[in-house]
């Protein structure tokens, strides 16, 4: 879901760390040593990588600017390759029968049938283009604040590990726990209490 | 601090029991509203709330959905021990409104309908929409943040136990059902 859809979804986070400057290159760099990689001729079921929000399917960066005002503006691509069970089974009845008439067996043993599987999945997903998923987020540098446009936790959870590597930047998410402590103006007394609350009973 | 993934477990209540406040704050006291926002002239529960009852054995949930819902099983559940989990909101000032819903554990914000442009028509838009949709998720979310703040000062301080606790107890038994 983008940034520009009419109904999104937002999870909010809070940037822990400092970044080198000047603040735009050390942006420009992480994303460039870290945008997607195409996977469609590859044996690979899975990548992960930073791209242009405006143009999500070719992650050159060139040509695109992720610098809006004050605002860090960028997408976060997760591609899979999704093999379905009946097409693998398919494939693996074939080959496993080409196998043993050409061996004249009756028989794989585990370890051949094992083997044989890897290669058949290997072999399907060099033929099978991988599906796309773009996820938008919006950086403000100024504040700290990162509003990421999906709430789905496997999506967050890669979000907050290539922003790590990327950047050498932490993103604290923020809940009621964390939003008491990073974004709200409590004493220390009133923090060693919050620390220590127990659920309100509003009946009786 | 302690671990994340437990603390967002352990305190998951302070969420419920901010919405659950909300809601009474909704209905009776308005006017506490604009010190989070200057701009707002009202904020309306919107077509769809979660509850939960923890309470009991087995958690017991309870969602009230459509533009004409009323809300009067959602005070009935509140009366008999549970809070409220997620919550639709319309946030209005004098001629745009904003729509989404907050969940209490994670304040995450989804169903997030905001005003203004909605796509740019030429690439020479793009910079221009990109940053009216920030300010419009911005305006709630420091919204958010700032009626969140006066929860939680409400919450550690000893008015929660003598005014604000009595006061929502006495908002959930006076509902006629």
């Amino acid at each position: 879901m983008g940034l520009l859809s009419s109904s999104v979804s937002i999870t909010r986070y809070r940037v822990e760390g400092q970044i080198e400057k000047p603040v735009a290159e050390a942006v420009a760099k992480g994303l460039k040593k870290n945008r997607i990689v195409e996977i469609d001729q590859d044996i690979s079921e899975k990548s992960i990588g930073w791209t242009s929000i405006d143009k999500p399917f070719f992650a050159d960066f060139e040509g695109s600017s992720f610098a809006f005002g004050n605002l860090f503006v960028f997408s976060l691509r997760v591609d899979r390759k999704s093999i379905p069970a009946k097409m693998l089974k398919k494939y693996l009845t074939i080959e496993t029968s080409k196998r043993l008439e050409k061996t004249r067996r009756s028989f794989l043993s585990k370890d051949e049938k094992k083997a044989l599987k890897e290669k058949v999945t290997t072999d399907l997903a060099k033929r099978i283009p991988s599906t796309p998923n773009v996820y938008d987020l919006i950086w403000n540098y100024e504040s700290r604040d990162v509003y990421f446009f999906s709430s789905l936790r496997s999506s967050n959870e890669e979000l907050e590990s290539l922003f790590k590597r990327s950047f050498d930047l932490s993103l604290i998410r923020v809940f009621p726990f964390t939003a008491a402590h990073l974004l709200s103006d409590l004493s220390d007394r009133e923090r060693d209490v919050l620390i220590n609350l127990s659920t309100t009973h509003f009946s009786d | 601090m302690l671990d994340l993934a437990v603390a967002y477990n352990r305190y998951r209540f302070i969420g419920d029991e901010f919405l659950t406040w909300l809601w009474f704050v909704i209905e009776n006291e308005q006017s506490a509203l604009k010190s989070a926002d200057p701009d707002c002239t009202a904020l309306e529960i919107g077509s769809r709330i979660v509850l939960e009852n923890r309470k009991k054995k087995s958690l017991e949930r309870i969602t009230i959905r459509g533009d004409d819902a009323g809300l009067e099983e959602g005070r009935l559940a509140l009366k008999k021990g549970a809070l409220l989990t997620e919550l639709s909101l319309v946030f209005k000032t004098g001629e745009s409104q904003w729509q989404f819903s907050i969940k209490g554990e994670s304040l995450n914000l989804s169903n997030f309908r905001v005003p203004g442009p909605a796509f740019p028509t030429s690439p020479e838009e793009m910079e221009g929409v990109i940053l009216s949709k920030y300010e419009n998720y911005n305006k709630i979310s420091v919204f958010i943040e700032n009626i969140f703040k006066n929860f939680l000062r409400l919450r550690v301080s000893s008015k929660w136990s003598t005014k604000v606790v009595p006061g929502i107890k006495k908002w959930v038994q006076a509902t006629d059902v």
